[in-house]
């Protein structure tokens, strides 16, 4: 038996297409088969996590546990009426649920070269999950925590290692029902063309840009020593390679959802399309970008706003834009580039908001035509993948790593 | 006033615009309303109606529109 990468090499797509064939036969004629969904995805989490990697699959369950206890209990207090809901409580609660993850994403800081031993393929994105799942129980939204659903939400196998990152609430929803027949046709028609696009994007684009091209333009310019043309190549080979690399993998993970009934929301919507930075958040990794906007940006906003922490709404937004970019600048990685990475786009938002703000103030003078427009579109292309350049960590290795020539 | 006009008016101050007209207008769809003004109409709503929405019960599909927001503040009330 070999082990698998979700979505990794071809054999991985023949298990999956064997796997979920009974299931999507059950769905056509009405039925969910709960148990034999159950079954195939332990067999998918055994095939990524098992083997070699068993270690990985001890830190998962390990973790599992963990967490359901952690949300098991917190529902426990909050959920009943007349909960005393204290904020206190609610903030221990997060913060236990995101301390594995932290000790994650430290320990290379302190052992450099090695990796936590609690950690595990997929780790962030379901730390995501229990976060938001602890924010909308204390909300009152999620009014009733189910062991069952909760694991089956946190394991669902096709999004384990990158996402997309659904919401408790919807995901719930889809799995307690069987979706009508003509509404199932259309996700199967919707589910068969994301995986053949995701091919197209991860197979051959992405191979292309990152296997093919990167490498030699990764070679030209560490020859060169300092700065050349070869870092601009770079900057556009290692953008395109991130787009198509990681747009395919979701195409995957949301095609195969819409196979097994479950719409999984997308993560892509042309980001390169984008006529500013706001723009391309909300179509650039979009359940990671939404997730941050409704579970940190509006909170922290929500916060300053009703404590009357800043006088005027437009330094409140600037200010919780950096400090919302910046902690996904470290959810990245505790390096300098990723961490410059989220302050660059914090940045990027608040210069965006005071041009779109001065823009409206001088409508008059200020042209707006189609020519505006494509310019606008290729300002934030460049200004997205200088972005990259900076996240790719590709500035690091050359100036200042150690040189290995 | 009636909790109608003045979900109206909070919009109205939030967005420049009057919808009294327009009440199946899409507010995020034109973009007249962002994560911005989604807080300051829910602290709004909080302060003038009195209803409590926090920021989970914000699903965009649900509150798009100055209908659905007064029909939402008419429900809870």
């Amino acid at each position: 038996m070999r082990w698998y990468i979700p979505y990794g090499n071809p054999t991985y797509f023949i298990w999956l297409t064997l796997a979920i064939i009974p299931l999507m036969i059950g769905l056509l004629y009405g039925r969910r088969f709960r148990g034999y969904q159950t079954v195939i995805s332990l067999f998918f989490l055994i095939l990524t996590f098992g083997g070699p990697n068993w270690k990985t699959g001890i830190s998962l369950i390990g973790y599992l546990v963990y967490q359901m206890i952690l949300v098991g209990l917190y529902s426990h207090y909050r959920q009943p009426k007349g909960s005393p809901n204290k904020g206190w409580i609610f903030i221990t609660a997060v913060v236990l649920a995101i301390i594995p993850l932290v000790i994650v994403k430290l320990t290379p800081l302190f052992t450099p070269g090695r990796q936590s031993i609690i950690g595990f393929m997929g780790i962030s994105y379901i730390t995501f999950k229990v976060v938001q799942t602890i924010m909308e129980t204390r909300d009152g939204m999620i009014k009733e925590f189910h062991p069952v659903l909760f694991g089956q939400f946190l394991l669902f196998f096709p999004t384990i290692s990158s996402g997309p990152i659904d919401r408790y609430r919807r995901f719930e929803a889809d799995y307690a029902k069987v979706p009508v027949r003509d509404d199932y046709l259309n996700m199967i028609q919707t589910g068969v063309r994301y995986v053949f696009q995701g091919f197209l994007y991860k197979f051959i684009l992405a191979y292309y840009f990152g296997t093919v091209l990167m490498p030699q333009i990764q070679m030209r310019a560490l020859m060169a020593h300092g700065f050349s043309w070869n870092i601009v190549a770079y900057m556009y080979a290692y953008s395109m390679d991130l787009f198509f690399d990681f747009a395919g993998y979701s195409l995957f993970a949301v095609g195969i959802s819409y196979l097994m009934g479950i719409k999984t929301p997308m993560n892509f919507n042309q980001p390169f399309k984008s006529k500013n930075i706001k723009d391309f958040w909300n179509r650039w990794h979009m359940t990671l970008s939404f997730w941050f906007r409704d579970y940190i940006f509006m909170r922290l906003v929500f916060f300053c706003m009703k404590h009357h922490i800043f006088k005027s709404r437009t330094t409140t937004a600037n200010v919780c834009y950096v400090i919302n970019m910046l902690i996904m600048g470290f959810w990245h990685g505790e390096t300098w580039f990723y961490i410059t990475y989220g302050l660059y786009h914090g940045f990027a938002m608040v210069i965006n908001d005071t041009w779109l703000r001065f823009k409206k103030k001088h409508q008059k003078y200020i042209p707006h035509n189609k020519f505006t427009e494509l310019f606008s579109i290729f300002l934030t292309f460049n200004v997205v993948c200088f972005s990259f350049l900076i996240f790719s960590g590709f500035l690091n290795t050359l100036f200042f790593a150690p040189n290995p020539y | 006033m009636d909790d109608k006009q003045t979900v109206l008016d909070i919009l109205q101050d939030l967005t420049g615009e009057d919808f009294s007209d327009n009440l199946d207008e899409d507010l995020f769809a034109s973009a007249l309303l962002d994560s911005m003004g989604t807080v300051q109409l829910l602290l709004d709503l909080q302060d003038k109606l009195g209803v409590q929405a926090p920021v989970s019960e914000f699903d965009r599909n649900e509150w798009n529109t100055p209908a659905k927001i007064i029909a939402k503040v008419e429900a809870a009330k």
